[in-house]
């Protein structure tokens, strides 16, 4: 089993969901991203998605736009975010990393060369915010020979038929599942029909699944985690950062 | 192009997955709509009565004897109503927004030709219509800003990021992500993800059939050239699209070259530009070295986005069509010449097409035919003019 998988196997064991945290890279520095992860780590994450800053930001809301347009003032890339990855692979041996990004900073690297480069610094898998399904196919092997894996996203209007080729050829990653129609951000609350659409999906596939978009206090995610897997928390997190610039203490209000 | 609209290696659907449905509920209902005669002959009836087509061609008869060389025809879309060809995409949409039951309209503009011809439709249709633009485009633009706000539309300015199209349409596509339930986008070029290049090209392309057919009835031939400016590249795919099975007919796109390309302060994807994947689709794009997208420079707004429609770069590959480069100097002196040798005031974006014809025709033999796609009247450019003769001291 690879590391992502063990994560959620890890928190399944304790019986509670996977903690997924988002954090936009570079913000409010590289350094205090990197300080951040650690007290994330501490504070019971078992995934990090680290947040690429990307100028067209079209899928994200407002406190992730700006964070990124901070990151990318402050001139941090794709690969300053890999070089960060590998850092912090050294500290943390079991903590599962994600890059989270739009398609255009990896293809513009070479699909080749960043699948590379991604390996070595440790990294496990790859979500691209706009590389859907149909769109995949050239990226996937390439990552596969890696020995990276994809981790795909899962919108309230994707049916079900699509859920459960989404995650084929996926054994070792899982779901993403967006909450709400819309971009990412804090909401104070998540929609009614959620606990029933995630208990569906999770019904057709094998993989884990994990719920965000809007997730910010601990009461939202132990209703999500009742019907999944594991909850993402990101906004909330990097505003937090923003403002407090570290994140000691608890995570979530 | 293959499925999910791919030109060659450009195009296909690079969107957030939840924008996956409401793009395949599109591309249904526009390929029902698109084989419904009753679509069509609606399509073909507001075209007629309210838009005033078809439009004309005319022969720059002082223009040419001044050149010497090629005769220079212009297709005449600054006689649309609204002043340019914008609007024969937005009825079409509008139309399919219609038939899709959706209740509300929203769209991006730079320079405002489009969103007036959004604002245009959703008055007439009586649908309500947002309108995202660029603050610093709202600043650049105000009397289209106006026009819109006189049409019911509401103008919101988007100041983040560099405050132009890309971020207008960035926001755009946020607006729909959050509520593509009852709201129908109405992306203003063949750029975007499939369906959007192919249908904005259906609804331009009424620019080509209608030149495609006058031409051989005015000089008994078709022309040697068709000439057009390309931005995201609506005009030009409309006036291609009548011509691309005629080999003989040479196509060239124009693109916007600012201070020149070599200044980087420019607007030409194809030329200056590498690919990549912006607004859904793999496409020519204005990045740096890392991918991120840059800031584009042009005299006319219209041009200024950092991307071009995918069946554009698929044609440049493939060889069926030319892009070449007009600066700004060339684009104004054109503008200029238009003016004072025919009477007619052209926009800046088109400007650069004409350019490029007022170039080639004196290397070419007299009765040699350039069809220059007059894409939009200049009134709107007024401004921009003075300002930038001020500013080279003219």
């Amino acid at each position: 089993m690879n590391r992502l998988s063990n994560c959620f196997a890890r928190a399944k064991e304790s019986g509670r969901p996977a903690f997924i945290a988002y954090l936009t890279i570079g913000y409010p520095t590289l350094e205090k991203s990197e300080t951040a992860i650690d007290q994330l780590v501490a504070g019971g994450a078992d995934i990090i998605e680290l947040g690429v800053p990307f100028s067209d930001p079209f899928a994200d809301g407002a406190v992730i736009r700006s964070a990124g347009y901070e990151a990318l003032k402050n001139g941090v890339t794709l690969s300053d975010v890999i070089a960060l990855a590998a850092r912090v692979r050294a500290k943390h041996p079991e903590t599962g990393l994600v890059l989270f990004s739009y398609y255009n900073l990896i293809f513009s690297a070479g699909l080749e060369s960043f699948a590379a480069d991604a390996e070595k610094a440790g990294v496990d898998g790859v979500l691209a915010v706009d590389l859907p399904l149909e769109e995949r196919g050239e990226l996937l092997p390439v990552l596969r020979r890696h020995d990276l894996t994809l981790v795909p996203l899962i919108a309230p209007n994707t049916p079900m038929e699509r859920v459960v080729k989404s995650a084929e050829d996926l054994d070792d990653s899982f779901l993403y599942v967006i909450t709400v129609k819309g971009t990412t951000g804090a909401r104070t609350e998540l929609p009614p029909e959620l606990s029933d659409r995630l208990e569906s999906i999770r019904k057709a596939v094998k993989i884990p699944i994990a719920a965000g978009f809007g997730v910010s206090t601990k009461a939202q995610a132990a209703e999500i985690g009742r019907h999944a897997d594991g909850f993402i928390v990101g906004s909330a997190l990097v505003r937090r950062l923003g403002e407090k610039g570290t994140l000691e203490g608890e995570l979530l209000a | 192009m293959t499925s999910n609209g791919h030109y060659g290696p450009y195009g296909g659907q690079y969107v957030a997955e939840t924008l996956m449905k409401p793009l395949a509920d599109m591309e249904k209902a526009y390929h029902e709509a698109r084989n419904d005669p009753g679509f069509k002959r609606e399509f073909d009836e507001i075209l007629h009565d309210y838009v005033g087509r078809e439009s004309p061609i005319t022969v720059c008869r002082r223009l040419t004897e001044h050149l010497g060389g090629a005769t220079i025809v212009l297709k005449r879309e600054d006689l649309n109503h609204t002043g340019a060809h914008k609007v024969n995409n937005t009825i079409g949409q509008a139309l399919l927004a219609r038939r899709m039951g959706k209740k509300r309209l929203i769209a991006e503009t730079g320079a405002g030709m489009h969103g007036v011809a959004t604002a245009t439709v959703a008055a007439l249709f009586g649908m309500p219509c947002e309108v995202y633009m660029g603050a610093i485009d709202v600043k650049r633009q105000s009397p289209n800003v106006e026009r819109m706000k006189m049409l019911g539309a509401t103008v919101r300015a988007v100041e983040e990021g560099s405050a132009t199209l890309k971020d207008a349409m960035n926001e755009a596509i946020r607006d729909w992500v959050a509520n593509c339930d009852d709201t129908f986008y109405v992306i203003g070029t063949v750029a975007g993800p499939h369906p959007y290049p192919e249908m904005v090209r259906d609804f331009q392309s009424v620019i080509g059939v209608e030149a495609r057919r006058q031409c051989p009835e005015k000089f008994g031939r078709l022309p040697d050239e068709a000439i057009a400016c390309v931005g995201g590249g609506s005009n030009a795919m409309g006036l291609f699209a009548g011509f691309l099975d005629d080999r003989e007919v040479r196509l060239v796109g124009v693109e916007a070259g600012g201070r020149g390309i070599e200044t980087g302060e420019h607007a030409a994807s194809i030329n200056g530009g590498r690919i990549g994947v912006l607004h859904g689709a793999k496409t020519m794009l204005l990045q740096t070295k890392s991918g991120q997208i840059i800031d584009t420079y042009s005299v006319s707004a219209g041009l200024d986005y950092p991307g071009v429609g995918p069946e554009h770069c698929h044609l440049h590959d493939i060889g069926r069509a030319e892009y070449s480069v007009i600066n700004d100097d060339e684009a104004v002196a054109a503008f200029d010449a238009l003016c004072r040798y025919e009477g007619i005031i052209p926009a800046l974006e088109s400007s650069h097409a004409l350019a490029e014809a007022i170039r080639r025709a004196p290397k070419m033999p007299k009765g040699s035919i350039l069809l220059v796609n007059l894409s939009g009247r200049g009134d709107k450019d007024m401004e921009n003019i003075m300002e930038y003769k001020r500013r080279i001291g003219k």
